[in-house]
């Protein structure tokens, strides 16, 4: 795995590709990126058809041990690692610990173990545990054992303090491991970076994982709704002056828009793609705007935007943000119009938001399945015009464009 | 004699193109393919609006505007020609005027091939609480807002106008095949009159088939009496109503034979309520075209798979490991991509697991009245309904009694 970079802002945002993907070497992504969602190899809602109607798919598809630890055994059985396992042929596999979506019980970790939470509900794992389950699963990147419960409030220093040690003596436990493992040959080992919200700890954190031989570097316990946003960025900006340039850099847990440019432009490469599955799950669509090809100011001059849902007050990481439209509002009950306008998605070229409405009003599974079509799709274009923007030197533009909406409520 | 063969030509063309012109307005046209001429099966071509269905055929039942967790194009894939709306479901939400405005309920949910709407008449006895009854429609609360609404013929067709389907069906007085007594002929009498209210309230039999519906429960005579006044109305297609509920198996075929030895040939018959595998292939070939059932796509959200031997129940703990697709002849998307043992684990993780069972279920029941309709074609229909039994029983003792009788009752004996 190479990380070719073709523009970097002094001390922020990095364009480039990451080359050398997949086992074979044979895949590659241009990041900034966000990594294909899913729920064990399942993109929410859709089956292999209905995803493949999106085009420009990520490359690399994410799957968590949060789904996969309760299958050991059958992966044990299957012996041929779980792309085979789940049908998904022709995607660099990309395996994290936690499920990002999923707000999992706390309190449960320990010196020598973290804990996963599948449908049959806990599954507790030592760093052996850990490394044999990722040697079943083969991944072509995973991120190592970590412990990042730091986020709860009073969480003491000295908390923090053992998140940082215990995630790199997993680092050291895991890495032993995988350079002796067969199975995981050619696959990427992440580190992850843990310090809470503790400055010193994050630098400390930060440059321990550096010395060691990982392919790239994980951020965690950031997650959105656990640190709010102006610390993040210090912290960020903190942990990514100590990472050595050639090696990408997921941040776990942020996916808002807003969020992820202002991330973007502190230095981070991959986000998780779990966004368009929120989003999806609360009924609404996503529809703020990312074109650049006008300025913003101009915007008068266009048809007024959709009336957004209002950003909640106490900013609740799972209410409606202001770049999604809620389609379960009575107002769609006779839209005709497609979800956004001029989006190339299945939903958006075959159907209209009355008839999503009348879905969630008659609570319809297919109201999940396009969706989720529609706000992937709208994500993925919206990483793409990050990736021109940065290009172009348009990022302030964008910005403009994609907050333009949080400014405007009615 | 020159001058009287020249009056019989005439006559003969003018009545040719008076044909002609009916089959223009009339927007249903059957085309009898093949017959079998052991059984009363037949395979036909039905020309509708929205482009031909093969017959004997299996129309999936989308209730609410959706076949559930499927998307219009992959049920489009699949080879679906027509599928089903349901009247009742579409008429409280959305509402029958938004449908029309959004295109009929082909604009509504996209589709482009055929619809059939039922008359919402099974769901008000079925569904609703206290509906009641009478000579005007039925009456009953709405599960919504409370208030009390009328389903009347003339309401029934209004909706089913403004869905804009390919075939409705008549209001009728639904009973339960269970029920005796006087209130079986009531409702049979009672359902004749409310068709001609129904072909008198149709707005447009010029795009839209309305279909009558035989009832009569279980009593012969009654079903015969019903046959009778039915098919002395001009309808497109006659539907065979009243079955499919609690009755005795026993019963139940004898009615449907009944049924098919008095509809006209040359008109489709739709047995309503029937989607289990072995009543599609008995009913074929005791003369039936179409059939509807909610059971293969609603027996596929939990996780039952259908195959030629059964079912499999996919979350079982038996299929955690078996990594066999559901059926390795099948050829469907799920079957070709992904094993029991994904699809198992897959059910504790997503809602995606449904929708592949469901797409599985639905190619199924598709394949299976393929291959009953090329058989018969073959000429082979009798070996065909062998074979499938052999495969589907685990021994002879196994077959259902009222599936022999029923077999043999159209020269199929089954070793």
């Amino acid at each position: 795995m190479k990380l070719e970079l073709c523009r970097v802002v002094q001390g922020g945002s990095r364009l480039g590709v990451l080359k050398g993907l997949g086992r074979m070497g044979e895949h590659s992504l241009e990041v900034p990126a966000c990594l294909l969602y899913t729920h064990c190899g399942c993109v929410p809602h859709l089956t292999h058809d209905t995803l493949h109607s999106l085009d420009q798919l990520p490359s690399v598809t994410q799957v968590s041990l949060d789904h996969l630890a309760e299958h050991q055994e059958v992966l044990e059985e299957f012996k041929e690692g779980f792309k085979k396992f789940s049908g998904l042929h022709d995607t660099v596999l990309f395996c994290s610990l936690h499920d990002p979506a999923i707000h999992s019980p706390t309190g449960y970790t320990t010196n020598k173990t973290v804990s996963v939470w599948g449908s049959g509900g806990r599954t507790e794992l030592t760093a052996a545990k850990f490394m044999a389950l990722q040697k079943l699963a083969r991944p072509d990147c995973y991120v190592s054992m970590a412990d990042g419960e730091t986020w709860q409030d009073n969480t003491s220093r000295k908390r923090v303090r053992k998140s940082v040690e215990r995630t790199l003596a997993h680092l050291d436990t895991c890495l032993l491991v995988h350079q002796a493992s067969q199975e995981l040959e050619g696959a990427a080992l992440f580190g992850a970076v843990e310090g809470g919200d503790v400055l010193e700890e994050r630098v400390r954190s930060a440059r321990e994982t550096a010395k060691r031989p990982v392919a790239g570097f994980c951020l965690d316990g950031l997650q959105t709704g656990r640190v709010d946003a102006a610390l993040r960025g210090q912290l960020v900006g903190a942990v990514i002056k100590e990472l050595p340039e050639d090696k990408p850099r997921l941040l776990q847990g942020v996916g808002r828009p807003d969020e992820v440019l202002a991330c973007v432009e502190a230095g981070v490469d991959l986000f998780e793609g779990f966004f368009p599955f929120q989003v999806t799950e609360r009924g609404c669509a996503l529809c703020f705007r990312f074109d650049t090809a006008t300025d913003p100011e101009s915007a008068d001059r266009t048809p007024p935007s959709e009336t957004l849902t209002k950003p909640n007050g106490d900013n609740h990481p799972d209410g409606p943000t202001p770049f999604e439209m809620n389609l379960k509002d009575k107002r769609y009950q006779d839209d005709f119009r497609p979800l956004v306008e001029g989006c190339g998605c299945y939903c958006c070229r075959n159907h209209q938001r009355a008839y999503v409405h009348h879905l969630l009003a008659t609570n319809e599974l297919l109201a999940g399945v396009l969706l989720m079509l529609h706000n992937t799709a709208h994500y993925l274009a919206f990483f793409a015009a990050m990736r021109r923007a940065l290009a172009a030197d348009k990022m302030d533009l964008l910005k403009r464009r994609v907050l333009a909406r949080t400014q405007t409520n009615a | 004699m020159a001058a009287p063969c020249a009056r019989v030509e005439t006559q003969l063309s003018t009545n040719m193109s008076f044909k002609k012109a009916l089959a223009v307005a009339s927007p249903l046209a059957l085309r009898i393919i093949a017959e079998c001429p052991v059984t009363k099966a037949r395979v036909c071509d039905l020309e509708l609006p929205h482009g031909s269905v093969s017959t004997p055929v299996f129309m999936p039942v989308g209730t609410q505007g959706t076949m559930k967790g499927i998307t219009a194009d992959q049920l489009d894939a699949l080879g679906c020609q027509i599928c089903l709306g349901n009247t009742y479901h579409l008429g409280m939400r959305p509402g029958p005027d938004l449908i029309e405005k959004a295109n009929g309920l082909h604009g509504f949910m996209n589709w482009k091939r055929n619809l059939l709407t039922d008359s919402g008449g099974f769901q008000m006895v079925s569904l609703v609480e206290l509906s009641e009854v009478t000579e005007e429609g039925v009456t009953f609360k709405s599960p919504y807002d409370g208030e009390t609404i009328l389903l009347s013929p003339e309401k029934s067709i209004a909706i089913q106008n403004s869905l804009g389907s390919d075939v409705m069906m008549q209001l009728d007085d639904v009973v339960s095949s269970t029920v005796t007594g006087p209130r079986v002929e009531e409702a049979m009498r009672r359902s004749i009159r409310w068709l001609d209210r129904c072909i008198a309230a149709n707005k447009n039999p010029h795009k839209q088939n309305l279909f009558a519906i035989i009832q009569g429960g279980l009593n012969a005579g009654l079903r015969k009496t019903c046959l009778d006044e039915m098919t002395k109305r001009d309808v497109p297609g006659f539907a065979i109503g009243g079955l499919s509920g609690g009755e005795e198996k026993d019963d139940f075929w004898r009615m449907v034979t009944l049924s098919t030895d008095h509809l006209p040939r040359e008109k489709p018959r739709y047995l309503m309520g029937v989607g289990y595998a072995v009543d599609l292939v008995v009913c074929v070939a005791l003369g039936c075209d179409m059939f509807d059932c909610v059971f293969p796509t609603r027996t596929a959200r939990f996780g039952s798979a259908l195959v030629p031997w059964g079912s499999l129940q996919v979350k079982h703990k038996q299929y955690a490991k078996d990594f066999q697709p559901i059926d390795p002849e099948c050829q469907c998307p799920t079957c070709k991509r992904h094993s029991r043992a994904y699809l198992h684990a897959l059910f504790k993780s997503d809602t995606a697991a449904m929708h592949h069972v469901t797409v599985h279920n639905i190619a199924y029941q598709l394949s299976l009245m393929r291959s009953v309709r090329q058989s018969i074609v073959e000429g082979r229909f009798p070996d065909f309904i062998r074979a499938f039994m052999r495969r589907m029983f685990p021994s002879r003792d196994a077959y259902p009694g009222w599936a022999v009788d029923a077999l043999a009752s159209v020269n199929v004996a089954l070793e």
